[in-house]
């Protein structure tokens, strides 16, 4: 009965989601206030219906309801609670409603908090957003609905994947989807600036807490999805250039370049319609991320079902938002009017740099993740594109994009002096080349790239802080005016140090895992030891091991480093009821300077067992630069001026204070 | 430099990191990707030892040998031909005998494939789909067939 009134909420949403694109549209056009502003409860209510229909699925499978054929597919009345809650969205159905909760709750925050928008602009913002709501709702109750029953119901389910029941993959896909459907209030503001003709300093300040928003939950996602691929699939890696991965890396690439220009368009008027267009693409890459996944076209470790209908369904609604919105944008964009100039060296260059990188780079990752599937429809080859490929297209133009980056916040507006930058970034220069000169000390027989990549972060990491020392004076000014100018500076000033902060801690967790990794594979009998990096790793044995839904056997391990026991670490072979899948748990010793990696393999053929074992020397420095982005973004939205300063639509320029 | 001379200089500057990028994604695309084959194909190809090639089918039952400390053998097969592969690791936790597999690495001199890397299906419901397409048109495979 629950899920019925699941299925019929979805379907009234469907309703609602019409409603709020078509009339407010219409309002706008007709510029009648009260058609428009009816897009404020429709908002609401296709958002209550929706969550409502999430509920009902989530009653279902929190109560075992195996006559629900998703909850038959996925779950297993054995399963601990929290896998029960996260396989709602662990497969196709689920995690389309998902989607379009997170969709419908980014329209209602905006109907709710966007008092400050002109109507007009409200309404088509909202009435774009219900557009996207009609289609992807139309896919839910189409082709993918999570409410089917079955008759006579199973008395048991067929349980969940057993390697999505991992705390980090289960709160991945929301965060994920959050950062995704975030991207949509960008695009939407932007059609909407289209239809209106208007694009100006308050539009874009309208549009940067949004694409903020957006991004923080990229970024969370993007890194939970690497800390799980680096523990759960016990390869020792975290990222493999998986066309899954790359399709929320795109997204992340462009929605960094789309944060910074629409800075541009917020203080000088410049960059207006390149910032539009940047909204448009990178919403489209989002859907893109949502078909590649969706509709299972590309080879993946994390693909879903197979099902043609849907992929030609996804496809269909990527041609219809990036070719309309692509179409809107040719016809619209030469009638805006550009705006502020300013010479190559300036703070707006800069800003143009990153775009540009950030752009390209983001363009080698499409090319070597859709180049496959293009060759194979053409030619019927199939080859696979690895991590040799973007190590020589990504690589340069990331390193080039680092280089630029503690320099562009030293840059005037408008004309800048790169030779004042540099002398102010002495300390940065000095520190980079102290540790490229350390690390060929002690390191001679490492690649070119382990001293240039580990300057390159000290570089980013110093300058960062440099930047926020100059800000506030400091030691050119008393302690006490530095501190108290400190407590005064804009969140969105500790924002930019603790992103760009960030991005240097993630450049040498990733340059030193990458290069210094300590890789130990052996057949290992109770008692023999090993050496890896500085621990030596002795196998204790092994023994049985029973859980709520899986039964198996746990080798243990123990570690010490210069004869003192440090820890013992357990690696686990489960094997899952009812899928009889086995998985295997990592033993982790995780610390600062770097974590200790065993994972028990396969019995050998002489009674012992292949274990394999890793050093993989700070590779939390990766997921501590990330949280420092995501830290450094959170800082920025929490900006007063975000809010305070939102409402005047005239730009009031000379009194924002540089930054 | 006037203002004109100024923007051509710009948009010149962008074209040219346009260009670089273009080049690099040419030249890795040219050296750096990877050739997928079934057993048959790479009998049909003559692949020379030595060249960088995915392979894949399904493992044959009663093949899967271990050898010296981590090094395993086994055979992999789509029914027509078939390719003895020795990989010097762990396998994947989904390997086993009968069901789908990929091996990424080379020929040797004496026809045995030396995999550095070997990939199981992930999934009940899910195999490579390069390789569920291969063996579906040799007719091996059909669509909901299981582990």
């Amino acid at each position: 009965m629950i899920a019925e009134l699941g299925h019929f909420a979805l379907i009234l949403a469907l309703g609602v989601a019409l409603f709020q694109f078509v009339v407010p549209l219409v309002g706008a056009q007709r510029g009648d206030p009260a058609l428009m502003r009816a897009a404020i409860p429709a908002a609401l209510i296709q958002f209550l219906l929706i969550a409502a229909a999430f509920a009902a699925l989530m009653h279902a499978y929190v109560i075992s309801d195996f006559s629900v054929q998703n909850v038959f597919e996925n779950s297993h009345s054995e399963k601990p609670l929290i896998y029960k809650i996260s396989g709602v969205w662990s497969n196709h159905e689920g995690s389309l409603i998902l989607w379009v909760l997170i969709l419908a709750l980014f329209g209602a925050a905006v109907a709710v908090f966007g008092n400050n928008l002109p109507l007009e602009l409200k309404a088509r913002v909202l009435a774009v957003q219900g557009s996207i709501g009609v289609a992807f709702l139309a896919f839910s109750v189409f082709t993918s609905d999570p409410f089917t029953r079955l008759d006579p119901p199973p008395i048991e389910g067929n349980g969940l994947n057993p390697l999505l029941q991992d705390p980090a993959l289960a709160f991945h896909p929301p965060f994920l989807y959050a950062g995704y459907v975030g991207l949509s209030i960008a695009f939407a503001f932007a059609v909407a600036a289209l239809i209106d003709g208007k694009v100006d300093a308050a539009w874009a300040r309208w549009v940067r807490p949004w694409t903020l928003a957006a991004w923080i939950f990229l970024t969370i996602g993007v890194a939970m999805g690497s800390w799980w691929a680096y523990y759960t699939l016990g390869w020792g890696g975290f990222w493999f250039w998986d066309p899954v991965e790359n399709s929320s890396f795109m997204p992340w690439l462009v929605a960094t370049a789309l944060l910074h220009s629409a800075i541009v368009v917020e203080k000088r008027n410049a960059l207006k319609i390149w910032t539009v267009f940047l909204s448009i693409l990178a919403f489209s890459l989002s859907l893109l991320g949502t078909f590649l996944v969706r509709s299972g076209v590309l080879t993946s470790v994390h693909a879903f079902a197979v099902s043609p209908l849907r992929g030609i369904f996804v496809l269909g609604i990527l041609g219809v938002f990036i070719g309309g919105s692509l179409a809107l944008f040719a016809w619209r964009a030469p009638g805006l009017k550009a705006g502020g100039l300013f010479a190559p060296v300036s703070r707006e260059g800069g800003l143009v740099a990153n775009n540009l990188l950030l752009c390209v780079a983001a363009l080698t990752v499409f090319i070597g993740t859709l180049y496959p599937l293009a060759l194979q429809i053409l030619t019927e080859d199939k080859i696979s594109v690895g991590p040799p490929y973007f190590n020589i297209t990504f690589g340069p133009i990331v390193l080039a994009l680092l280089i630029l980056v503690p320099i562009g916040p030293f840059l005037a507006w408008k004309r800048g002096d790169l030779g004042l930058s540099l002398r102010r970034l002495w300390l940065g220069l000095a520190a980079a080349a102290a540790v490229a000169l350390i690390v060929l000390v002690i390191d001679v027989r490492g690649p070119w790239l382990a001293p240039v990549g580990l300057a390159l972060g000290a570089w980013l990491i110093v300058g960062a802080a440099l930047e926020l020392a100059q800000k506030i004076g400091l030691f050119r000014v008393p302690l006490g005016t530095s501190l108290s100018r400190l407590a005064g500076l804009p969140g969105a000033s500790f924002g930019m140090a603790l992103a760009h902060g960030g991005l240097g801690i993630v450049v040498v967790g990733i340059i030193a895992m990458s290069l210094w990794k300590v890789e130990v594979i052996a057949a290992m009998k109770p008692g023999e030891t090993r050496q890896v990096g500085a621990y030596t790793v002795t196998f204790q044995g092994e023994a049985p091991l029973t859980g709520a839904n899986y039964t198996g056997r746990a080798g243990s391990f123990l570690v010490t480093r210069g004869g003192e026991t440090v820890v013992t670490l357990v690696s686990e072979k489960r094997e899952y009821r009812p899928s009889r899948r086995t998985i295997t748990q990592v033993g982790l010793n995780q610390t600062l300077a770097g974590d200790l990696y065993v994972v028990m393999g396969d019995s050998t053929a002489d009674g012992g067992r292949a274990i394999r074992m890793y050093f993989n020397p700070l590779v939390n420095f990766i997921w501590l630069g990330a949280f420092s982005m995501f830290l450094g973004g959170a800082f920025s939205l929490a900006d007063r001026r975000f809010r305070v300063g939102a409402p005047r639509r005239a730009p009031a320029l000379g009194t924002v204070p540089a930054e | 430099m006037t203002r004109r001379q100024k923007r051509i200089a710009v948009i010149l500057g962008e074209l040219a990191v346009l260009g670089i990028a273009l080049g690099l994604v040419l030249y890795a695309l040219r050296d750096s990707i990877v050739f997928f084959y079934t057993p048959s194909e790479m009998a049909e190809k003559n692949v020379a030892p030595g060249q960088r090639l995915r392979v894949g089918g399904l493992v044959e039952k009663g093949s899967w040998k271990k050898g010296e400390g981590t090094v395993s053998s086994f055979v992999v097969t789509d029914t027509i031909k078939s390719v003895t592969v020795t990989y010097n690791g762990q396998l994947p936790d989904l390997f086993r005998e009968g069901q789908g597999a990929v091996v990424e690495g080379v020929l040797d001199a004496s026809g045995t494939f030396v995999a550095d890397t070997v990939l199981a299906k992930h999934d009940e419901k899910y195999m490579p789909k390069d390789l569920a397409d291969k063996l579906k048109e040799k007719g091996v495979w059909k669509d909901g067939q299981g582990s």
